[in-house]
């Protein structure tokens, strides 16, 4: 019996306290789980929590046991599966560096204009470009800027929200 | 009132007076100096010292264990707090409260790599349900009473309190337990209703049900075992339970199939195996439970009852998940049973019971009985015989004696059985008794022992010496580590690679040495003079040296990766491939 894997998206509000990171990444160490990205920032200063939003993936038993292994620890103020919530907007934003001269610096810019990145640095011989958008279109742009000089990557991982008007 | 201001030393001590700690277990050294000072000058809290601190962690857990409250240690930074470490996985695996404070380099050293310095919430942090670095001293006590929270409620557990020197040195503001509440920890104790009347439902429909009883019934309470003995004759269900909820159920109780698993009863077993509706209370569906997963109770509907989320559906996939305390979901499972009327189909229910004494005649415990050499099995049952009505704790240490004592050591009560189950702690025992002991001064406490585990914590004898702890070390010496010779000899051709107990002293005149009574057996006839002896000496320690059959295996034994119904019931049932390639992997 050879059950699915299937990739979902969790938001978790934790306290913004010292050790709550280690906490979550221990969990999925120790246990075996896989993080295919993860990100993390205090989103409410006054009541220091902060929100991670991490994307793995697993059978559905797997998936269920991560959710409660995240619901029990102590300072995790709640878990919300976004896959299983319905209609998302998931996004991610990624700088690009783009090195060279020429032809392929030419194409590269014309390409950014098309996928609407930025570009937030520029020399003669470099761009930097901001892309924001899902994982896919992210993923198709550094596709494209890997064969015309790409150096360089950095990405935040993805950031997700439920739609609707109901609050996390 | 103008507000109070204590050292940092002194809020540690009235946090936990006001938390009703009466024990605290440890060793001092230098970062929790002024922890020890503040101890000296009071006299409410009675401290005990160990003389290692993961004996300290043991002996808190055995305090713990038997009776039902949160056990207090305190430690050192660096070693102190490292040596803990193993107790403390202990209590998180066993869900045992526990609140372990440990002393931390002042924080202006923290991360310079100062003497004695750990990172000692990085360390424990896998090994304890929560834990805490306290950097600011108006923080103190509300850390200290949350750490008593977290460790009591919901699933038990051990919680670290790590207190940087300054902090024990400054100045700042108590507060209460009252004013303290958790910001999110709450977990769920009152089941969903709805879920306990599908069980309802589902129970009155079974043919052949059983009860799969587990530790969180003792966790829960008293009151837990007794509206599970309430259920149990209500509905007249077979009781099984695992290592750890022996005495939920009263074992003098007919409805008593024996433990579960690895080492249960035959009839336990084949009850699992056989079921077609399975109530677990408070059970975590353990490998040393499940055997084989996948040919785990097949065709059975299942109910789990369990106080933490995530062990419901973590190993096997149930029917009905009932997320609750043990004791509020028996209440409400026994309202609605007797609201609603309900009643198992009695024939069915005679079949039933028909068939699991047809497997109880098969009297899976037997052994050879031989007057030749004293069988460890009989040993125990002679000490079962003498602490019959008699007010007893037992502990253990973990090998072939500890499921030997599972086996053929009845308990009636909760409470009064404390062994190392998920972890499997070797040196577990002794400690455990001292806390037991001291939290229960008039009762006897018998740590069944073997000769290798004794020798692991075996220092701690010169901490009951010392506060005249008069625990009765029970060793049933059979020169191995018995479990490790077991399976090298069914799995590894008999190869016994070092598990002989080479060079092991006189325990009569270790004993002696330490001041206590050193008592030895030899023959069979020796056995009962030997327990009544050691049981007649109340004002310090006893060593039994119970030297016994050294190659007797126990039995009966579910192999490694097989299904329950391929238990053995004795060594004319081990073919040599009674484990199969997968399952020697298993531990």
């Amino acid at each position: 019996m050879e059950e699915k894997i299937e990739k979902h998206t969790i938001a978790v509000l934790v306290d913004n306290e010292p050790g709550v990171l280690a906490r979550v990444i221990g969990l999925f160490s120790g246990r075996g789980y896989n993080i295919e990205s993860l990100t993390v920032a205090e989103v409410d200063n006054t009541g220091h929590t902060s929100r991670i939003t991490l994307v793995t993936s697993g059978t559905r038993m797997i998936v269920e046991q991560i959710k409660a292994q995240l619901d029990r620890l102590v300072p995790v103020h709640k878990v919300r599966d976004l896959t299983d919530d319905g209609p998302r907007v998931e996004r991610e934003l990624a700088l690009i560096k783009v090195a060279g001269t020429g032809d392929k610096r030419i194409e590269a810019l014309r390409l950014a204009d098309i996928y609407k990145a930025n570009v937030v640095d520029a020399t003669l011989s470099s761009f930097i470009f901001e892309l924001t958008g899902t994982t896919d279109h992210v993923e198709e742009f550094i596709a494209l800027m890997s064969q015309l000089g790409m150096v360089e990557t950095s990405r935040t991982g993805v950031l997700a929200m439920s739609k609707g008007a109901a609050g996390f | 009132m103008p507000e109070q201001k204590l050292t940092g030393a002194q809020i540690v001590i009235k946090a936990l007076k006001d938390q009703g700690v009466d024990i605290i277990f440890g060793y001092p050294g230098g970062a929790v100096l002024p922890i020890y000072d503040a101890l000296f000058q009071q006299n409410d809290l009675k401290h005990i010292l160990v003389r290692h601190e993961q004996a300290a962690v043991h002996a808190a857990e055995g305090y713990a264990r038997s009776t039902g409250k949160v056990g207090c240690v305190l430690v050192t930074s660096g070693p102190g707090a490292t040596n803990a470490v193993t107790g403390l996985l202990d209590a998180l695996c066993d869900s045992i409260p526990i609140v372990c404070l440990s002393g931390q380099v002042p924080t202006h050293l923290i991360g310079n790599d100062a003497f004695q310095e750990a990172d000692t919430t990085g360390i424990t942090r896998p090994c304890t349900k929560h834990n805490y670095l306290v950097k600011d001293v108006n923080n103190l006590a509300r850390t200290l009473h949350e750490a008593f929270y977290v460790a009591r409620t919901g699933r038990p557990g051990p919680v670290v309190v790590d207190l940087p020197k300054d902090v024990q040195f400054a100045e700042g503001t108590y507060v209460p337990p009252t004013e303290v509440k958790h910001k999110t920890y709450r977990p769920q104790v009152k089941p969903e209703l709805s879920r306990v009347e599908e069980a309802i439902e589902l129970i009155a429909s079974a043919k052949r049900p059983i009860l799969y009883t587990g530790g969180g019934v003792v966790n829960s309470g008293p009151m837990a075992a007794k509206l599970l003995t309430q259920f149990a004759k209500l509905t007249g269900i077979p009781v099984t339970s695992t290592l750890m909820g022996l005495g939920a159920f009263a074992a003098s109780e007919p409805q008593w199939l024996g433990m579960l698993g690895m080492h249960g009863t035959y009839e336990a077993n084949l009850a699992m195996h056989g079921c077609d509706v399975m109530i677990n209370i408070g059970a975590r569906f353990d490998d040393r439970v499940t055997g084989k997963l996948s040919e785990f109770a097949p065709g059975s509907k299942k109910i789990h009852v369990d106080i933490d989320p995530s062990s419901i559906n973590k190993n096997v996939a149930v029917d009905i998940p009932i997320v609750g305390d043990c004791a509020h979901v028996l209440e409400d499972m026994i309202r609605l049973w007797k609201a609603r009327q309900k009643q198992l189909d009695k024939a069915a229910l005679k079949t039933w019971w028909a068939q699991i004494d047809a497997w109880r005649g098969r009297n899976c415990l037997n052994y050879h009985r031989t007057e030749a050499v004293i069988k460890p099995q009989y040993a125990l049952e002679r000490l079962r015989e003498a602490l019959k009505g008699k007010d007893h704790y037992i502990t253990t240490e973990v090998g072939q004696h500890q499921m030997w004592a599972a086996q053929f050591l009845p308990f009636d009560q909760p409470n009064r059985w404390l062994t190392s189950g998920g972890l499997g702690t070797m040196g577990y025992g002794l400690p455990a008794a001292i806390g037991a002991q001291l939290a229960h001064p008039g009762a006897i406490v018998v740590d069944v022992s073997g000769e290798a585990s004794f020798l692991m914590n075996m220092q701690e004898i010169g901490t009951a010496v010392q506060y005249r702890a008069p625990v009765k070390i029970f060793i049933l010496n059979n020169k191995y580590m018995g479990m490790v010779r077991q399976w090298q000899e069914l799995l590894h051709g008999s190869r016994y690679s070092e598990s002989y107990s080479e060079a092991l002293p006189d325990f009569v005149r270790l004993a002696e040495a330490w001041g206590c009574v050193g008592l030895r057996a030899e023959t069979v006839a020796d056995v009962d003079k030997v327990i009544e002896q050691m049981l007649a000496v109340t004002d310090r320690p006893v060593i039994v040296d119970i030297i016994v059959d050294p190659k007797e295996n126990c039995f009966p034994m579910i192999p490694g990766g097989k299904a329950h119904n391929e238990i053995l019931l004795g060594p004319e049932d081990s073919p040599s491939d009674a484990t199969p390639e997968d399952g020697m992997v298993l531990v």
